[in-house]
């Protein structure tokens, strides 16, 4: 498949936002359990701004991937069968969960406001915060699924897919999360940044599984199956045109063999190894800097992975698009 | 139900692409308006098509045979284009199982292409809507025309008549009849898309014959030599009758 930047910024850029958001509500539900020190209530507003400003960032770029971004409000009608009319109905749910989420703490009704320590009841951002982390795991499989869910693609046809997605998300997240903390002077960072080495770790062995899965994928799709004829030998003498066409440009991804291996392990340099060092080194150091080169570097590294998703799938319909003539 | 559907006949295809031009006059001047070209005499020419026919090689030289293949939506019975489709532009018509994109509702996000394993729909690079293949639905219900040419256009050109239209749902139709005789098969059935359209394979008429049946002439189960003589006391039947 030919990766488009937009579903690339997309899919990375709401990853880090769901992230994020569900670092800060992991922190909260920690804090109300006095497991944590209580943060005051403007960590959560600004927070929530970053995680929003990612979110409606990637919902952005998702407007330059359509021809026709003013007819969007159309995408929500089929969430009964397609993946990617759930996600047009779940993001903004994420990104308005946030927006409250954030509004509550700006507010003072926080678990930190007294009215509900006083009276041992949950406050309003516990509420919220759950609903929105159902949304942000259910975001996170609506974007996977709107790959898996193609049965003849089969490098993306499978669940590692869809916990590549949230794993990711998670990793990034909560690395930004720990820049974050740092930045505010938060106790959190420990926390925040162990998770994120954890959540990258993990990541870490399931793009590898799917890269050893797609290493041995047996295309079920031949030549021998696209055209109906037996025959071990048949080679295409002409596509039925000279020039390109949009089969040619977009189920291509058009670039070099040494380029495609090399991005591989760009992205498998850039989102593992050198964040988690840094990550390592930065909550050790408490420095900013370092935790925040850990956040970017893998944010680098996660565009590099996202075009090796999209660039690895193997579309049948190549099969009739093998020599111009 | 009724299943319009085309059936290609690859043992006569010829690979003009006499359908392939039809196939644009008729929608580029029709009712759902232009299909878009750049640079049509330029360098790169590149532009919207419904229809291809491509041709490939069978076989090591010097036994090799060309096949012209053409190729367009093949309407599936299951299309995994639709139900993917956000907005409900992609849709399967009911009455006549032609699958359609309504360009009005269509908003360009090329994810229903994606779900198609043949490749047959094309983005037009200047409307930025989906298209396809519409099996001429503008041409085959127009009762100004005669009845005779209320088919695809991609049929009325076609000049060795390899491609058939009909109702693969009506056992008795040309195409059903044509499919259930000559051996007509789906594309990629491993998907479980369930095609409409089929294919008839390339055939050549044998005739079968043994070897032995070069050699020996006669009956070969009648043994040679000399006739038996019966005896003479043995009632005979008469002079003609032989063993």
């Amino acid at each position: 498949m030919h990766p488009a930047f937009s579903v690339i910024f997309l899919t990375t850029l709401i990853g880090v936002g769901q992230g994020l958001f569900l670092a800060l509500y992991t922190g909260e539900i920690y804090s109300t359990l006095d497991l944590l020190p209580a943060q005051g209530g403007q960590f959560y507003v600004i927070g929530s701004v970053i995680a929003v400003v990612f979110m409606a960032a990637g919902l952005l770029a998702s407007f330059f991937h359509l021809g026709h971004p003013e007819r969007a409000w159309r995408s929500a009608a089929r969430w009964r069968t397609s993946w990617l009319s759930r996600e047009v109905i779940v993001l903004p749910a994420v990104i308005s969960a946030t927006v409250i989420y954030g509004g509550l703490h700006y507010f003072g009704w926080g678990m930190t406001a007294d009215v509900y320590a006083v009276k041992g009841l949950l406050s309003p951002t516990i509420l919220v915060g759950a609903a929105g982390t159902v949304a942000a795991f259910a975001l996170f499989l609506c974007t996977g699924m709107i790959y898996a869910c193609i049965k003849f693609l089969q490098e993306w046809a499978s669940s590692l897919t869809v916990i590549n997605y949230t794993l990711f998300g998670l990793a990034s997240g909560f690395a930004l999360a720990t820049a974050y903390a740092a930045y505010s002077g938060s106790e959190l960072v420990s926390f925040y940044g162990v998770i994120a080495i954890v959540t990258t770790v993990v990541a870490f062995i399931t793009r590898v599984a799917s890269l050893f899965r797609n290493a041995r994928i047996k295309h079920k799709s031949t030549l021998q199956s696209a055209l109906g004829v037996r025959h071990n030998r048949i080679q295409q003498r002409s596509q039925g045109f000279m020039g390109g066409s949009f089969n040619t440009r977009e189920f291509f991804h058009g670039a070099s063999v040494v380029w495609f291996k090399s991005i591989k392990w760009v992205f498998l340099v850039l989102v593992f190894p050198v964040p988690i060092a840094l990550l390592v080194a930065g909550i050790n150091a408490a420095s900013f800097d370092l935790l925040a080169a850990a956040f970017v570097v893998q944010y680098i590294g996660l565009i590099a992975e996202r075009w090796f998703f999209f660039a690895q799938a193997n579309h049948p319909q190549n099969l009739y698009y093998q020599t111009v003539g | 139900m009724t299943q319009l559907a085309l059936v290609i006949d690859l043992n006569v295809c010829v690979g003009c692409h006499a359908c392939v031009t039809s196939c644009k006059e008729w929608n580029t001047s029709g009712i759902a308006g232009s299909m878009s070209d750049d640079r049509p005499y330029g360098e790169s020419p590149t532009g919207n098509f419904f229809n291809r026919v491509q041709s490939f090689e069978v076989g090591q030289y010097p036994n090799t045979e060309t096949v012209h293949f053409p190729k367009s939506c093949l309407h599936c019975e299951d299309p995994p284009c639709v139900p993917v489709c956000p907005t409900g532009a992609s849709y399967k018509r009911e009455e006549d199982g032609i699958v359609l994109v309504d360009y009005d509702k269509c908003i360009g996000c090329k994810y229903c292409s994606w779900a198609c394993p043949y490749g047959v729909r094309e983005i037009d690079e200047h409307q930025k809507v989906m298209k396809k293949c519409t099996l001429c639905v503008d041409r085959i219900y127009d009762e100004s025309l005669p009845e005779a040419e209320r088919k695809p256009a991609c049929v009325m050109a076609c000049p060795t008549s390899a491609r058939l239209f009909g109702d693969v749902h009506d056992p008795d139709s040309q195409v059903s009849v044509a499919i259930r005789e000559e051996g007509g098969y789906p594309l990629m059935p491993e998907w479980g898309t369930k095609p409409a359209n089929h294919y008839l394979p390339r055939r050549k008429t044998k005739l079968k014959i043994h070897e032995d049946e070069l050699i020996r002439a006669d009956n070969p189960l009648k043994k040679e030599g000399h006739l038996p003589t019966p005896d003479e006391s043995t009632p005979t039947l008469d002079d003609s009758t032989t063993w």
